[in-house]
């Protein structure tokens, strides 16, 4: 297997492994953000949706240690290809022309996903870990939604939450085109509605994601 | 016709050599705006000469844009601030006057700085040694229109084919890959029957010299397609994409 190993190290390989890897992270927002939706329909909602995915927990689980390997897969190469293509132009140059050739998304994907991967750790560390381990729910007896909304109204949480997946939307703008260009799936007819379509999809999961701690901060009464 | 002429400020790159350090030096010059960039250049090595001073070092051949050897990075753009042109097609009527105009040479590992403003490019000679030919067995001539080719394929094939390899795509890129490049000598010869036989073999060994001798990984953010001075598409990077995946699959040998 000494080919393949080979052919994923390569330039073009590399590419391959993130956009393979961004394509199984954009599909897992979606499932992601339409299940985080039943927190607009109170708690009852909201728990239940947690509920049933406990039914099934064995398969989450395995599920969960997969999309763990696509995310250190994604990181992982991200950050090596950053490093090497740093390494490729040692001297840059005094004067930049970057923003009249390229846009803003593509330039900052290392900056943007490195604030998204902060986020991650703390949003794992936060929802994921007190739902699963901390035993907190059970205690405070079905306290998922109660959990969710005391967090969300936290302000440097709340604020740091919408920042962070304002840039994963950034991040998503890019990365949606650019795993299809990568793919080889560049074609006349179809690659401008495969751009829009990235676009329209990065501001829905902005704006989705980020509509969460808005609500709980400022328009959510309480019970 | 010509206008009033145009009183400049040049920072230019000065190295003596690969191994030494460079910097900007400023020169102050006058010029007509019918001048082209490299004539300007011209004239300024003139006048250093007559004052006893080392000329600057820069590379140029044709001067009609077909060559690839000219190449600059003026403030901050290979070839300058005009689309789709080569250095020596860019006129110092495009600036105006008093500008401060930055001249840098190509920066990237794989084209190291030989002198002043002259990069050493020959990894791209490497890169078309590897594979970006078609081996031809002599024999007769064969018939003109013997082998059919529609006319969007040679099209197709001719528009990756106009690349004069100048090295603006590796400058303009901030990760310094070679990408548009090499996938416009993959395509110019993968989209024509002549180039199908050694299609696997070709995009393998131009994709392995081309990592080994140090440019980036492309990251899609299309800097090279915007300075190419002949507009080759990033579609091109697509179709390279597609032979190197099919030639990885498909092959049958197991080693580059």
């Amino acid at each position: 297997m000494g080919w393949l190993s080979e052919a994923l190290g390569s330039s073009i390989g590399k590419k391959f492994v993130m956009g393979f890897t961004g394509i199984g992270l954009i599909l897992f927002l979606i499932f992601h953000l339409v299940g985080n939706f039943t927190l607009y329909g109170g708690p009852e909602a909201f728990n239940g949706y947690v509920h049933t995915l406990d039914i099934v927990k064995p398969i989450i689980r395995v599920i969960e240690v997969g999309l763990g390997l696509v995310f250190i897969f994604h990181i992982y190469n991200g950050i090596k290809l950053w490093w090497e293509n740093k390494k490729a132009r040692p001297n840059d140059y005094k004067i930049s022309a970057k923003s009249k050739n390229t846009t803003f998304f593509s330039r900052t994907m290392i900056q943007t996903g490195s604030i998204v991967f902060i986020f991650l750790v703390l949003h794992l560390a936060t929802f994921w870990w007190l739902f699963n381990f901390s035993g907190e729910p059970h205690e405070k007896g079905d306290a998922y939604y109660a959990i969710v909304v005391e967090w969300f109204q936290i302000p440097w949480y709340a604020i740091f939450y919408v920042i962070a997946v304002i840039l994963l939307g950034f991040h998503l703008n890019h990365g949606f085109q650019s795993a299809f260009q990568t793919f080889g799936w560049n074609h006349k007819k179809y690659f401008p509605f495969i751009q829009k379509l990235g676009t329209v999809y990065a501001v829905i999961m902005a704006l989705g994601f980020a509509s969460f701690p808005i609500y709980f901060l400022f328009f959510y009464g309480g019970n | 016709m010509s206008g009033k002429h145009l009183n400049l400020k040049l920072k230019i790159w000065r190295q003596s050599g690969p191994q030494t350090a460079g910097s900007f030096v400023d020169y102050q010059i006058e010029v007509s705006p019918d001048d082209s960039f490299l004539e300007m250049l011209d004239e300024l090595n003139n006048k250093l000469e007559s004052e006893g001073k080392e000329p600057i070092a820069f590379e140029s051949d044709c001067r009609e844009g077909i060559c690839g050897t000219c190449g600059l990075v003026i403030n901050g753009q290979p070839h300058g601030p005009i689309p789709k042109i080569a250095t020596c097609q860019l006129h110092m009527r495009n600036f105006n006057n008093g500008d401060t105009i930055w001249i840098e040479p190509f920066r990237a590992k794989a084209f190291p700085v030989l002198k002043d403003l002259i990069v050493d490019r020959s990894g791209f000679d490497a890169i078309m040694n590897a594979g970006g030919f078609i081996s031809v067995n002599t024999g007769g001539v064969p018939d003109a229109n013997e082998i059919l080719i529609p006319k969007e394929i040679a099209s197709a094939s001719m528009d990756a084919a106009a690349c004069i390899g100048c090295g603006a795509c590796v400058a303009a890129c901030k990760n310094a890959s070679a990408m548009l490049f090499v996938s416009a000598k993959v395509s110019q010869f993968a989209l024509l029957p002549q180039g199908k036989p050694e299609r696997f073999r070709r995009v393998e060994k131009m994709v392995k010299v081309m990592d080994d001798l140090g440019f980036g990984s492309c990251t899609n953010t299309y800097a090279c397609e915007a300075e190419c001075p002949k507009g080759i598409s990033v579609t091109n990077i697509a179709r390279m994409n597609r032979e190197y995946f099919l030639a990885k699959v498909k092959s049958k040998e197991l080693e580059v």
